[in-house]
Formats: structure tokens, C-alpha cells, sequence
């Protein structure tokens, strides 16, 4: 059995790596359950910020000024997606399909830019960490646990509390009758797709500053923070932190107790298991 | 040349590949279009569970990786000989598909992106679970020991023969299922799962069933793969881009004919390799991406969409002679032909049926009547299958049919219709109304099926439609579509879902007379109706249900008569 500082250890780097799954969870689970597609770019588009995070680092901007620049031109290319969607009709399945051609395009232009070698983002923040007693804090991490915090609870307040979350609920619920009481369904979900990708570029600076970037890694996320979309319910802002955490936790516990490799076992049996007990919900 | 039918096809090119393989092509053009084989092998496997019945699966990495490590383990481990390690590894990738077929397909109502997920989930799951074990162990699997039999003079042309075998008997599969009753089955499964189980489809063993076919093809290619590469990872074996390239193939080439997923496979792999070889990989696989895109956005039924063939067999309208309607014999005494007892059915809290008791008598016209609300829909809905009874028996001659599932229950001779009309929407008219002949009762065989077919669209004034998809057909067309779908399986009983609603005053005169047609040509009918005058005209007995509970049964002018059953239709006067 691991010492308790070990397994102290591991329960934090388990919360921010969950951080991390809640933060690329986020717009996954707002589109998927808001606007009935499943967009398999949103980690094309979070390895896109990491890398362009990278660049602008080169260049010797700080991340924080990257993210600036980042998020907001997501948001076009957000709504530029829904954009394609709608015009085109796209069904939900065929929007799995569409967005992982644009996965795979996503993925040639950052090898073909960035070639398949491991990048490293050269930051003051990257090294970084506080030490309370035995246990260590990367700044990374505990910026990531922030953000994510930040955002879902924003985005949750948000839905909850504001006209406009009224409405992209109601659009949500049933976009024909929202429509016919004055909502503009479509701005709304430009607006929502927007956010999503926005988010997605903030968890690309978080990925930035935590990872050794790879182009084939877009895949390696795929499947976690699926689990952790569908574990914690389509289209609920607070879901996936929530559920990302959990997961994140257990991995790194069956890290510190058994070997490093049986941790995919974990999410993916949690979240077969959702599958097979919840279909209701998700 | 449509004349041709397509196993001749397949013989015809397998031949001609065949004796490409006498003259000793170079090495590396042999192993490019085995390379070729193997993806038309993997695509057109893939396609048949998932493009004919509509459950995408991203798992099929899972099924070729269970084959390429059987086969490995046998061969290194066991020392097995390579071709005798193949069967071993289609029936291991076989059984992994049937088992989790049989949880998956269990659950009721499952929408194919959570299947996609699922089985895209098992993947990663069996792909831990082997780079844990012995069975890898992390590094890798060398196959370089194991012996390529001597089928012809170099490995590469063992191989290139092999893939031509595989690929030859994948497609005869695949043409075989898309020609049977196996393959109408999955297009009405992809069409609308709930009404094909109870037109008497099978729903649960056909999926099973092609699962287990498409995983098996799928272990075969992985274990002769395995050894074509001589060395496995699991991080290869169980990539994501697998199943991916495999529905883009699928896809691209068009999902609904069984040629389509190998047009896609031949198509891309010579895309990406024309690429690999001018040195621009990288560009190769954008392209590939851009073309999914582009197919998915502007033609979604793929290359071969539109030349697809009629699923489940090619019709042969010209010999199809009218029978004359067979008289279902009247049998007077005995059991009533329907008896239910103590009927109960909640949702979440809500009585729609609270301990209905109610008999159907052969040869009569029984009136279900009662306000929005009241249970009958519901009734139907568990008398056929389509909802599991909470308590209650439901006697069918005496046999409680209670607990049978909704295709056993159309065997039985019970059919119905719908309310709002539920049309297979990929299917024509004619086949349409076959189905239920085929999979209903007498399960007649395609020929008869669809002589029975143009029977009841000449009773219903559709024989002109025939061909004719269902989005061609007006409301009236499509209600009257119902009732042939329904007759077509010769019911002993007949549940008839306000088949009135929404028409206009002559055509409910026309249905009254068909309706009555039918009864007098000796089929049992349970009429729910809200047009009374229907009600008053057809029927011989009607039973009045509110909140779920039978308030009165009798004449139909007498009960309709009665105060407490104005009263639940009018509510109580305040006067």
C-alpha cells in the first residue's frame, strides 16, 4: 500500500487532471445536450488553442494575453460550425461523422505546421508550484481547477437565472415552439456554439500549460471526457466538472495502487456502465 | 447487365483477380491491393450490422484487434498453424460481439450515438485489458516466427490470394444478407426498430445475428493482418482511426448497398496511398477528412446511394398473380379469441391502465371507446408487445401472451395499426406491406409474400403506389397503408388505432366500408374510434374505458346511452 503522502499526492493530481476533463467537457456537453450535436472537433479545436498558445509563447507572448486572443476568435469559428450545421441540416450522427472529418483535417494542418514531434510551451508558469507541507501544487493545475470552476458555474448561473438562458433552455427543450414565442432559436444557438468553442480554447491554454503537445493526442481524450460528459448528464453546466473530477480521482488511484497502465480501465468501464443504467438521462 | 445478379459478379471478379495472381506482379503491387482487400474486408463487414440496421459501432477495432491476438497467441504461444488459428480468431471476435450484443441490445430504446460510444468504450477496455496481460504486455507482439503456408510461390502473393478469398466471401455474405429476410429485417429495424418488432421481425436475434457476422469478418481480417505486419501494439491495434476509416469507407461508398462500403475502401486507400507516395502523407489524411465532409454535407446516401437494390430481394411484380382472400374459418365455440384480466400499466405514477378486464369474441366488431386519455391507445400498445404489462394476463385462446415479446405476439396473429401512420420510410409500398406478410403469422416466403401484398394494396386502392416510397403517399394513402400492412399478416385479431382521425367525411365513408370488408372476410377487429357514427355503424359490442378502468360494455346504442358514460365523455352538469 502507497504511503498516505503518495496517495495525498495523487488525489490532487487526480482533481486537476478531472479539472482538465470538466474543462473539455464543458462545451462537448453543451452542444451535445443543447444543440443535438456531437462535436468531435471540440478536442481538434483545444489542441489547436494548445498550439497556438505554444506559438504565441515563442513569440514570447504570456498565456494569459494568448488566451485574450484565443478565446474570442473560437467564438467565431463556434459560430461559423453552426453555421454549416444549419444550414446543411446535419442530424446529430451525421454530426459525429462531419466533425470528425474536420478532426482529422484539424489534426493534418497541426502536423503539417507543427510536425508530429513533442512540443513543450516554454513558460514562467509552466514550473511553478506552492508546497503546502508534503504536498505540492502546480500552478497549471490549480489555474485549470479555476477556470473550470469558473466557467461552469458562470455558464450554470447563466442558464438558470438569465433571460437568455431561459431561452436557449426553452430553444433547447423545443426549438419550433420557442420560435414561435418570438425566441430567435438560431442566433441563440450561433451564440451557444460560440461559447463552446470559446471554451474549447481555454482548455487548449490550460492544455498548453500542463502538456507536452502531440498531434496524435487528440484522440487519447476522446474517450474520458466522453465518460465524464455522459456520466454527468447531457447539457448540465456543473455535470462534467463534477463527474470529471470523480474520474479523474479514481484514475489516480488505481495509479498509486496498481500500475500507471490499468487507468484507462477505470473511466471506460464507468462510463459503460452509465451507459447501460442511465440511457434515461443522457 | 442488371440482369446479372450479383453472386455471378463476385465469381466473375474473383476470378479475374485470381489469374492476375499467374503473373507474378511485383511484390509491392500485390501487397498494395491486398492492402486493398483488407479494407474492403473490414468496411463491408462493418456494414453489415451497422449500415443495414442503422447501430453505427465504433468499436470495430475491438472485433479485428480480438482476432489479431488470438491468432497471435495461438501461433506464438501454441504454436498453432497460421490457417488454423483463423477460425479460432473469427469465432473469439464472433462471441465478443454476441456478448455484448446481448446486454447492448437489451436495453430498451438505445439511440445509436450511445451504441457508437459503447462499443467505440469496449475498445478501449479490451485494449487496456491485453496490453495488461500476457497476452502483450506493453512492448508488443513479434509474429516474424510464424509460417506463411505455401499457397503460392512468395508471401506476398499467400497474401494477396488471402485477401482475395476474404474479400470475395465478405461480399457474398453481405450481398446474401442484403437479398434475405435477414437483410429486409435490418432495413426495417434502421427505419423504425419499435414497429418491425411488431410486425413479427425478430429485433433482438437479427441484431445479434448480424453483430456476431460482421465481428467474425472482422477477427479474420485481423488475424491474417497480423501476421501480413508480423508486428502488433496495442496502441495500433486498438487505434481510434480504425473504426473511423472504416465508416468514412462506409459512408463515402453509400451505406444501403452492399457494394457501397468497398467502392469507399478501394476509393480511399488508393486516396491515402497515392499521397503516402508522392511523399505528402500528412496532406493525404486532410484530404481524406475533407471528402468525409463533403460527402456527409451534399450526398449523404454515398456513392453508390442511389443504385442501391431493393433490400431483401429483388420484387418480381410481373408474376405477381392476385390471390383471392383466403376466409379466416370461423370458429364458434371454445375460449374467446382475447381475454384480458386485471390489466395494469403506470408510467412513473400515472394509472393509463388500471385493472381492465375485457373479452373479444371471434368474428365481432368490439368498439373501444372512451375520452383522450382514458387507456386505449395504451391498450393496444401492451396487447401487442410494445409495453411490458405491469400485472395483469393477457389470454390469447388461452395462452397468457402476456410476457412474450412484441414479434412473438404478431405471430400469434395479432396485428395493429397506428394512430399516427408509422410507415418503414426506406422501404417502397409494396415492401411495406410484404414485411408483415413474410415475418407475420404464416411467414410466407418472399414470392407469396408479395402477391399477399398487392392483394391488400389493390383492397386499400393503393395498387398504383406500389412502388412508390411512403413519402410519396397523402395522409388518407398512409392510413390506408396501415390497415394493408395490417391485414397483409392475415390476422386472427385486428387492433385498428383511430385509423379514421384526420380524414375527410368521404373517406371515412370509404374506410367504414373498408373496415367492414374485412370483418366479413372473417377477421376479428377492435375499433378504437372518436367518430361516433363510425363507432354506431361498425361496430356489434362496444366497452368504455375512462382513467384507465372499463365503465361499461355492451350494445352500443344502449351503453352509449348510459349517464355515467355521458358524463365521463361530457363531464357532470352544473346545473
Amino acid at each position: 500500500m502507497p504511503s498516505a503522502a503518495l496517495l495525498g499526492q495523487s488525489l490532487l493530481s487526480g482533481i486537476f487532471v478531472g479539472a482538465l476533463y470538466g474543462l473539455l467537457g464543458l462545451g462537448l456537453s453543451l452542444s451535445w445536450g443543447m444543440l443535438r450535436q456531437i462535436n468531435l472537433a471540440h478536442f481538434a479545436l483545444a489542441f489547436l488553442g494548445a498550439y497556438l498558445t505554444y506559438q504565441l509563447g515563442l513569440a514570447g507572448l504570456d498565456p494569459f494575453l494568448s488566451l485574450l486572443l484565443i478565446a474570442p476568435a473560437f467564438f467565431l469559428v463556434g459560430i461559423a460550425l453552426h453555421w454549416i450545421f444549419d444550414r446543411f441540416k446535419v442530424s446529430p450522427f451525421n454530426s459525429l461523422l462531419l466533425t470528425f472529418g474536420l478532426t482529422v483535417v484539424v489534426e493534418s494542418v497541426i502536423q503539417g505546421i507543427w510536425t508530429a514531434d513533442f512540443r513543450r510551451l516554454d513558460s514562467p508558469y509552466t514550473a511553478l508550484k506552492f508546497h503546502i507541507g508534503n504536498l505540492y501544487f502546480p500552478f497549471a493545475g490549480l489555474l485549470t481547477l479555476l477556470m473550470a470552476v469558473a466557467l461552469s458555474v458562470a455558464v450554470w448561473a447563466l442558464l438558470r437565472y438569465t433571460d437568455l438562458g431561459k431561452a436557449m433552455r426553452a430553444a433547447a427543450e423545443d426549438a419550433p415552439i420557442a420560435a414561435a414565442f418570438g425566441i430567435d432559436t438560431v442566433a441563440l444557438g450561433r451564440m451557444l456554439s460560440g461559447l463552446c468553442a470559446a471554451f474549447a480554447g481555454v482548455a487548449g491554454v490550460a492544455i498548453a500549460l500542463t502538456y507536452t503537445l502531440a498531434p496524435s493526442q487528440i484522440y487519447s481524450w476522446i474517450g474520458v471526457v466522453f465518460a465524464a460528459v455522459m456520466i454527468g448528464g447531457l447539457g448540465k453546466p456543473l455535470g462534467p466538472l463534477l463527474a470529471g473530477i470523480a474520474i479523474g480521482i479514481s484514475e489516480a488511484l488505481t495509479m498509486a495502487v496498481t500500475a500507471p497502465a490499468w487507468a484507462p480501465l477505470v473511466s471506460f468501464s464507468l462510463l459503460i456502465v452509465v451507459l447501460l443504467t442511465r440511457t434515461r438521462r443522457v | 447487365m442488371r440482369g446479372v445478379p450479383a453472386p455471378v459478379w463476385i465469381v466473375l471478379a474473383t476470378a479475374a483477380f485470381g489469374a492476375l495472381a499467374l503473373f507474378h506482379l511485383p511484390a509491392f503491387y500485390e501487397s498494395f491491393i491486398y492492402l486493398c482487400f483488407f479494407w474492403v474486408v473490414l468496411a463491408t463487414s462493418w456494414n453489415i450490422l451497422s449500415g443495414y440496421s442503422g447501430y453505427f459501432s465504433f468499436g470495430h477495432a475491438a472485433f479485428f484487434g480480438a482476432g489479431a491476438y488470438t491468432t497471435a497467441t495461438l501461433a506464438n504461444d501454441f504454436d498453432l498453424p497460421f490457417l488454423w488459428t483463423l477460425p479460432a480468431a473469427a469465432a473469439v471476435a464472433a462471441l465478443l460481439g454476441v456478448g455484448i450484443g446481448a446486454v447492448v441490445f437489451r436495453m430498451p430504446r438505445l439511440r445509436g450515438e450511445l451504441f457508437a460510444l459503447l462499443t467505440l468504450a469496449v475498445t478501449f477496455v479490451l485494449a487496456t485489458i491485453v496490453s495488461n496481460t500476457r497476452l502483450d504486455g506493453g512492448p508488443g507482439v513479434y509474429l516474424s516466427g510464424v509460417a506463411i503456408p505455401r499457397i503460392a510461390a512468395s508471401p506476398s502473393t499467400t497474401f494477396y490470394l488471402m485477401g482475395l478469398i476474404g474479400a470475395a466471401a465478405t461480399l457474398w455474405i453481405a450481398q446474401a444478407v442484403h437479398a434475405s429476410k435477414l437483410g429486409l429485417g435490418l432495413f426495417a429495424i434502421h427505419d423504425d426498430e419499435d414497429v418491425a418488432e411488431v410486425m413479427g421481425v425478430p429485433t433482438f436475434g437479427y441484431k445479434i445475428a448480424a453483430f456476431a457476422l460482421s465481428c467474425g469478418l472482422a477477427g479474420m481480417a485481423g488475424g491474417v493482418q497480423a501476421v501480413f505486419i508480423s508486428y502488433l501494439t496495442t496502441g495500433e491495434t486498438f487505434s481510434i482511426i480504425l473504426p473511423l476509416n472504416v465508416v468514412l469507407m462506409s459512408v463515402l461508398g453509400g451505406t444501403r448497398h452492399w457494394l457501397g462500403p468497398a467502392a469507399g475502401a478501394v476509393v480511399v486507400t488508393i486516396l491515402l496511398y497515392a499521397f503516402t507516395a508522392g511523399g505528402h502523407p500528412v496532406a493525404g489524411r486532410a484530404i481524406v477528412g475533407l471528402v468525409l465532409i463533403a460527402v456527409i454535407l451534399l450526398m449523404p446516401s454515398g456513392l453508390l446511394g442511389r443504385f442501391a437494390p431493393r433490400a431483401g430481394g429483388r420484387a418480381r411484380r410481373r408474376a405477381v398473380a392476385r390471390a383471392a382472400i383466403e376466409p379466416i374459418p370461423a370458429e364458434v365455440e371454445g375460449a374467446p379469441l382475447l381475454a384480458v384480466h386485471g390489466l395494469a400499466k403506470s408510467f412513473s405514477g400515472l394509472k393509463a391502465l388500471d385493472g381492465v378486464e375485457l373479452e373479444v369474441r371471434r368474428g365481432e366488431i368490439l368498439g373501444l371507446v372512451g375520452p383522450n386519455g382514458s387507456g386505449k391507445s395504451t391498450l393496444v400498445n401492451v396487447v401487442s408487445g410494445h409495453y411490458a404489462r405491469d400485472a395483469g394476463r393477457i389470454l390469447c385462446e388461452g395462452r397468457d401472451i402476456g410476457g412474450l415479446g412484441a414479434h412473438r405476439i404478431a405471430h400469434a396473429g395479432i396485428a395493429r395499426t397506428y394512430q399516427i401512420p408509422r410507415p418503414f420510410a426506406h422501404l417502397t409500398v409494396l415492401q411495406n406491406v410484404a414485411l408483415p406478410a413474410r415475418f407475420g403469422r404464416l411467414a410466407m416466403d418472399r414470392h407469396r409474400a408479395e402477391s399477399e401484398a398487392m392483394h391488400w394494396l389493390a383492397f386499400t386502392g393503393l395498387d398504383s403506389k406500389a412502388d412508390a416510397l411512403p413519402q410519396d403517399l397523402n395522409l388518407h394513402q398512409r392510413k390506408f397503408l396501415e390497415l394493408a400492412r395490417a391485414l397483409a399478416s392475415r390476422p386472427r385479431l385486428l387492433l385498428l388505432d383511430e385509423v379514421l382521425s384526420g380524414l375527410s367525411p368521404t373517406e371515412i365513408d370509404h374506410a367504414i366500408e373498408t373496415v367492414r370488408n374485412i370483418r366479413d372476410a372473417g377477421a376479428t377487429i377492435v375499433f378504437i374510434e372518436h367518430v361516433m357514427r363510425a363507432v354506431m355503424e361498425l361496430t356489434d359490442r362496444i366497452v368504455v374505458l375512462d382513467q384507465g378502468k372499463v365503465i361499461a360494455e355492451g350494445k352500443p346504442d344502449e351503453v352509449m346511452r348510459r349517464e355515467h358514460v355521458v358524463t365521463a365523455y361530457l363531464g357532470r352538469p352544473h346545473a
